[in-house]
Order: structure tokens, then C-alpha cells, then sequence
């Protein structure tokens, strides 16, 4: 059986290309996706507890579906400012987002 | 018995105004609204004399003001005296009112003339029914007022807008001198009420100067010797002004007021004898001048002065009845013959007599009133004129005041013959010019035919024939007044010749040798004739005296104020511009620098703030996740 620690550095190493994905994207897109990378390793991290340490009430189960349910509606959200973003400025490069910066 | 005397002001008061405030609202009503006050004051004049016959006198309102210790009541002074001049002003105020519907008929101003006229009847009556010195002082310069405001009625005209302005200064002279008596008299006693006044004692010498002064004020008002110059002038107002407040009421004021402070004069002879001396100079030397005027009006008004001088000295030699008799004679005959010039005047549109003549035929009803009032004032029996002046020549004679009766016959003999020279230029002879005369409106003429029978018989009840019955009510209810006179046949034999010496004179000269004679005279005697014509020159002695160093003073005043006065303030302006240039600067430099300081200060910073805000998200989330790593470290490394 694999043991515990082989997810959570599955996890870690995830988070990890997560982050260096939202830090170093300039397509709003990519950022979008990298999020949803960051957001996947918390559920992998929910489900592993829940297998190891969990009572087996499936907790951790419910909480990563509930977790999916809200990374679908902030995609969402996050294309459709991208898509009012692309028709203001035709692309969609984050460092171009800066109409409210002083 | 209800007091109701208080109440006779009232109603020309509210006729007043009725009339000021709607006078453009209610146009030719306005009339009706002041004969009827004036009726209404009438009646109830005639009521408070049945009142003061049985035996209901003065009475007092209740306290007016208190001050410190001093309080002043607020009373009606219901006695003879009051009551005769009461039913005088309002009746002759009540027929010169209808008189003046035709005559002011198409006047744009012709309410606010009715306004005026009821004020000036409401102030005349509070004059005659107040108790005490202050209230009466009050209501006689309302009386001044009224008639400034009807002098300069006709505004547009600077001759009468100037005339007003002369009398009001004029009289203003008087006033003062009546206001220091007043106070003099207040000082030593501590009451104005002249019923108080009258049992207060005083410092002799002290009251005599108090009788002078009050004296002035009666001079100013009455048109008497030095400050008679206004009243000429005051010709200048409508016609019926001319009767109701130059002739009949307000000119005598002065008599009345004279005649109510009666105690006063007469226990200081000197006073007495002063006045009953202007009185004559006045008579005398304003006789002089009607005899060579030639406006209408003008004549008329010295006469009115030269009769009020008559009135006067009446007073002066002691004569108390005589003198208040004249007036009310002359109240009515005076305003009958003011009436008939002005129906005159509104016949062919001229005042000058040179231009008249021969109006008898064309003006039946005014030239037979005209003659009537004629007779009256020259003093021929039963006339009502000659009752009273008769009474008047006999006091100064049985007195002992010869000289005062030369004066006084010799004015009297003036008198008719100006008149009567008045008479014979305009009603007799040929028209000396092309206008076309017409008879007055039947509302002009029904008060001048009511006004000619109190000139034939208000005499009467003077005369013998009714036992003096007015000098008895004159005495009605006081003891200190002197006893009615007899009858003094050898002094009405006199009287008469006087009167018909007069107008003898004036036929002779201006019927029957008018082609010569008036000529003649005027050359023969051309130097006493040009000083007459010119009324003595006393206006020009005035305008070189008083008026010229007045206006050299004012110009030094303006030229003074104007450099000195005015270059002062305009220094201090400036003064004040510099130092405020100095607060502005301080202001913008200091206190403004001060505060755009700070906002610099904060400014600097912000800039400095601003350098970490790029506007990339990437780097705000990499701050985020380096602060977090920074936390995690520092928990699991640091902090064990």
C-alpha cells in the first residue's frame, strides 16, 4: 500500500508547479489553469487524509467535491472576465490589466 | 354723560387713513369718506357743547407716559374756548371740503388732497382739545406738517415746492422758542397740563421769558411781524388749502394758543403788552402791503396776516373775548373770501387782478359772496366783521392804549380800502383781458352761499342784540375771566366811519377817477410805493441776513467736509488697503504655505508608496506567497 507521505509530496510538488505556474504565466488563461492545479493538490491532500487519518466518514471526500464544485464556478467567473478583458484590450496578458493602477 | 370730545379726531384720522392707503382704489369716493369724517366731527362737536352746558368738562384718557417719577396724562380739555374753536374748524373744514370736490376735480393727486385735508382737520382738533402743553406742541407740528404737505402740493412747481419749504422753516423759527417756553415752564412746575399750570407758581421774571417764548411759536404759526414771510408764499398750495389752513383754522393756532395760556400773559404784563405791539405792527404794516399787491391771493393773505395782527393785539390789551371773537368772525369771512378767489380763479385761470374786472355779471353768485365777505372783513354793520373789530378798537381804547387805537383804526381803515380796491378791479369796471369767464360748479357754490350767511349773521351773537352772549359763554364755568363789555355806541359810530372811509376811498380812487388817480399816487409818493410794493424788502433783509451767510456757511461746511472729512476717510481707507494687502500676503505666504506644506509632505510619501503598487498581480502574488513563506519558515525554523 503507498503510504501517506507519497501524496502529500504528489501534493507538494503539484502546489509547487501550481504556483510557478500563476507567478510566471502572462496569459490570464494559464494563470486560470494554474490555480485550478493548486486547487486539485488540496483535494489530493483531503482525500489522502481522509484514507489515512479519517474515522472513514468520508469527510474529506465530501469537502474535495465541494472544492471542485467552487474551482468550476471560479473558472467561470475567471473567463468571463477574461473574455470582457479580451474585447476591451484584444489579448489577455495579466501585466496588461492595469486600467485602475494610479 | 359718555365722554365723546376724545373721539372727534378719531374719525378725520381714519378718513386719513382710509385715503392715503386707498385713495388710487376708491378715486373721487375719497371725498365723501373726509366730508363725512368731517361731518361726523361736526356733530359730535356740537354734542360736546351740549355736554360742556351741562356742565361736563375736561376729562382725563388715563396715564399716557411715566417716566421716572413723572408721569403724563392723556386728557381732553372740553372748556368754551375749545368748544368754539371745535365747531369752527369743522365746520369751515366741512364746507371748504365739498368747496374743494369741484375745485380739485380733475386733479391726478386729487385723494391724497383729501388724505391731507383729513389729517390736517384731525390734527387741528387734537390741537384745540389737548389738555396739556406737550400733546398740544405734538399736534401743532402736525398741523405744520399738513400744511408744508399742502403748500407743495402742486410739487412740480419749484415755487411751490420752495413756498413749502419756507413756511415749514419758517415756523420752525417760532417753534423752537415755543418748545424752550414749554420746557421752562415744565422745569419750574413739573407738570405741562394746563390746568395745572395755571394754579402753579413760578419765578416771575422766569415765566415772563416763558410767555415770550411761547409767544414766538404763536408768531411763527400765526404769520406775525418778523416771521410773517411765509404765509404770502403759502399761496402757492390749492386755493381751498389757502382758506382752510392759511386763513380760517391752523394760521390761528397762534391766537389760540396765545388765548389758552391767557394766564399766563396776563399776570405778566410785559408779555401782555408785547404781544398786543406785534400785534399792531403786524396789522398795520401787512395792511399796507395788500394795498398794492396785485395776486389775488396774495392780497388776501396779507390781509389774513394784517387780521390776525388785529386778533393779537385784541389779546394784548387784555381784550380776551374780543380777541377769540375775531377769530371765529374771521374764520369765516376770511375762508369765504379765499373761496371766492379761488372760484375766481377757476373762472378764468389767472390770480392777477390786473387782468380781471367786470366779473359781477358773469360770476353772479361768487361776486355777490365775494361782496358779502367784503363787507364782513371792512367791518360795516351788521356785517359779523364789524362786531368783532368794533370790540377789538373799543378794548384798546378803554385799556388805555391810545396809540394802539390809532394803529388799529388806521389798519381797519386799510382794510376796507384794500379790500374794496379788490373788489372794484375784478367784480366792476371792463375786463382788461381776452378771457372768457364761466360760474363754478353748484358744489363750489352752495358752501360759499353758506359761508356768506355766517358772515352776515355770526356777529350777532356777539352783539348787543343777543347780550353778548358769546363773551358770556366765553366766561362760562371760570371767574377769572373778564367781564362781557357794554355796549360802546360812540365806538361803533367810529368803527363804522372807519369801514366807510375805507371803501369810499378805494371808489373814489378806483371807480371814479381810476384813469388818473391810482397813477398818480403811485408817482407822486413813487419811493413809499416801490418800498410798499415790494413788501418792505424784508424778504431780501432775510435773503441777505440769514439766507446768503447760511448757504456761505453750508458751502464752507461742504468744502470742509469734502476735503477734511472726506480726505480723512479716504486716508483711513487707504491706510486700511495697505494693512489688509499685508494680511493677504501673510495669509497666502505663511498660513496658505503652511498648509500646502503638509499636503507636499504627504504627497512625497505616497510617491514613495507608489513604487511597490506596479499593477502587476503576478508580483502582488509573489509578495503574497514569499510573505507566507517568510510566516512558515519563521514558525517552523525560527520559532523552535
Amino acid at each position: 500500500m503507498i503510504p501517506l507521505d507519497h501524496f502529500l509530496i504528489l501534493g507538494a510538488i503539484l502546489f509547487s508547479i501550481g504556483i510557478f505556474g500563476v507567478l510566471t504565466r502572462r496569459s490570464a488563461i494559464g494563470i486560470l489553469m494554474s490555480i485550478e492545479l493548486i486547487l486539485n493538490t488540496a483535494n489530493i491532500n483531503f482525500i489522502a487524509f481522509n484514507k489515512f487519518l479519517g474515522a472513514g466518514d468520508g469527510l474529506g471526500q465530501i469537502f474535495a467535491l465541494l472544492v471542485i464544485t467552487i474551482a468550476a464556478a471560479s473558472a467561470v467567473i475567471g473567463l468571463v472576465l477574461i473574455i470582457a478583458v479580451y474585447r476591451n484590450t484584444k489579448n489577455i496578458f495579466a501585466e496588461n490589466i492595469n486600467l485602475m493602477k494610479w | 354723560m359718555v365722554k365723546y370730545a376724545h373721539l372727534i379726531p378719531i374719525f378725520p384720522f381714519l378718513a386719513f387713513t382710509v385715503n392715503i392707503l386707498f385713495g388710487r382704489r376708491i378715486k373721487k369716493a375719497s371725498a365723501l369718506v373726509s366730508i363725512a369724517a368731517s361731518f361726523v366731527a361736526l356733530l359730535f362737536s356740537i354734542i360736546t357743547l351740549f355736554g360742556l352746558l351741562n356742565g361736563n368738562g375736561s376729562y382725563s384718557l388715563g396715564k399716557w407716559l411715566a417716566f421716572g417719577s413723572l408721569t403724563l396724562n392723556f386728557g381732553v380739555m372740553v372748556d368754551p374756548l375749545s368748544c368754539i374753536m371745535l365747531l369752527v374748524v369743522t365746520t369751515v373744514g366741512t364746507l371748504i371740503q365739498i368747496y374743494s370736490i369741484g375745485y380739485m376735480h380733475d386733479d391726478p393727486r386729487f385723494s391724497r388732497f383729501f388724505a391731507y385735508m383729513s389729517l390736517f382737520t384731525a390734527s387741528m382738533l387734537g390741537l384745540v382739545l389737548a389738555d396739556n402743553l406737550l400733546a398740544l406742541f405734538i399736534f401743532w407740528e402736525g398741523v405744520g406738517l399738513c400744511s408744508y404737505l399742502l403748500i407743495s402740493f402742486w410739487f412740480e412747481r419749484p415755487s411751490a415746492a420752495k413756498a413749502g419749504m419756507k413756511a415749514f422753516i419758517t415756523t420752525r423759527i417760532g417753534d423752537v422758542g415755543l418748545l424752550i417756553g414749554i420746557l421752562i415752564l415744565f422745569s419750574s412746575t413739573g407738570t405741562f397740563s394746563f390746568s395745572g399750570l395755571e394754579h402753579a407758581g413760578g419765578n416771575y421774571a422766569l415765566f415772563t421769558v416763558a410767555a415770550f417764548l411761547i409767544f414766538s411759536g404763536a408768531v411763527g404759526k400765526s404769520a406775525q411781524f418778523p416771521l410773517h414771510v411765509w404765509l404770502p408764499d403759502a399761496m402757492e398750495g390749492p386755493t381751498p388749502v389757502s382758506a382752510l389752513i392759511h386763513a380760517a383754522t391752523m394760521v390761528a393756532a397762534g391766537v389760540y394758543l396765545v388765548g389758552r395760556t391767557f394766564w399766563l400773559f396776563s399776570s405778566h404784563p410785559l408779555s401782555l403788552i408785547w404781544v398786543a405791539y406785534i400785534g399792531a405792527i403786524t396789522a398795520f404794516f401787512a395792511a399796507s402791503i395788500a394795498t398794492v399787491n396785485n395776486d389775488i391771493k396774495r392780497i388776501l393773505a396779507y390781509s389774513t396776516i394784517s387780521q390776525l395782527g388785529l386778533m393779537m393785539m385784541g389779546l394784548g390789551v387784555g381784550g380776551y373775548s374780543a380777541g377769540i371773537f375775531h377769530l371765529v368772525t374771521h374764520a369765516f369771512f376770511k375762508a369765504l373770501l379765499f373761496l371766492c378767489a379761488g372760484s375766481v380763479i377757476h373762472a378764468i385761470g389767472t390770480q392777477d387782478i390786473q387782468k380781471m374786472g367786470g366779473l359781477l355779471p358773469k360770476l353772479k353768485v361768487t361776486g355777490v359772496t365775494f361782496i358779502i365777505a367784503s363787507l364782513a372783513i371792512s367791518g360795516l354793520p351788521p356785517f359779523s366783521g364789524f362786531w368783532s373789530k368794533d370790540e377789538i378798537l373799543s378794548e384798546a381804547l378803554n385799556t388805555g392804549h391810545p396809540v394802539l387805537f390809532i394803529i388799529g383804526a388806521l389798519t381797519s381803515v386799510l382794510t376796507a380800502f384794500y379790500i374794496f380796491r379788490l373788489i372794484f378791479l375784478v367784480l366792476f369796471g371792463k375786463m382788461r383781458s381776452e378771457l372768457h369767464p364761466h360760474e363754478s360748479p353748484k358744489v363750489m357754490i352752495i358752501p360759499l352761499s353758506i359761508l356768506a350767511l355766517f358772515s352776515i349773521f355770526m356777529g350777532f351773537i356777539g352783539s348787543p342784540f343777543t347780550g353778548y352772549a358769546f363773551q358770556g359763554f366765553l366766561r362760562f364755568g371760570t371767574a377769572s375771566m373778564p367781564a362781557a363789555p357794554r355796549p360802546d355806541h360812540f365806538m361803533m359810530a367810529v368803527s363804522t366811519l372807519i369801514a366807510v372811509s375805507g371803501i369810499g376811498l378805494a371808489y373814489s380812487v378806483y371807480i371814479l377817477n381810476n384813469k388818473i388817480l391810482p397813477d398818480s399816487f403811485r408817482a407822486k409818493f413813487a419811493l413809499l410805493y416801490r418800498v410798499v410794493y415790494n413788501k418792505y424788502y424784508i424778504d431780501e433783509i432775510y435773503e441777505f441776513i440769514f439766507i446768503r451767510p447760511c448757504i456761505l456757511l453750508s458751502n464752507l461746511a461742504f468744502r470742509f467736509d469734502s476735503s477734511v472729512v472726506d480726505g480723512a476717510v479716504n486716508k483711513s481707507a487707504g491706510i486700511t488697503v495697505m494693512i489688509s494687502e499685508l494680511k493677504s500676503w501673510f495669509d497666502m505666504y505663511i498660513v496658505d504655505g503652511i498648509v500646502n506644506l503638509t499636503a507636499k509632505i504627504i504627497n512625497a510619501f505616497s510617491r514613495l508608496l507608489q513604487l511597490i503598487q506596479t499593477g502587476l498581480i503576478q508580483f502582488y502574488l509573489l509578495v503574497a506567497i514569499l510573505g507566507l513563506v517568510a510566516i512558515i519558515l519563521f514558525k517552523f525554523m525560527g520559532g523552535v
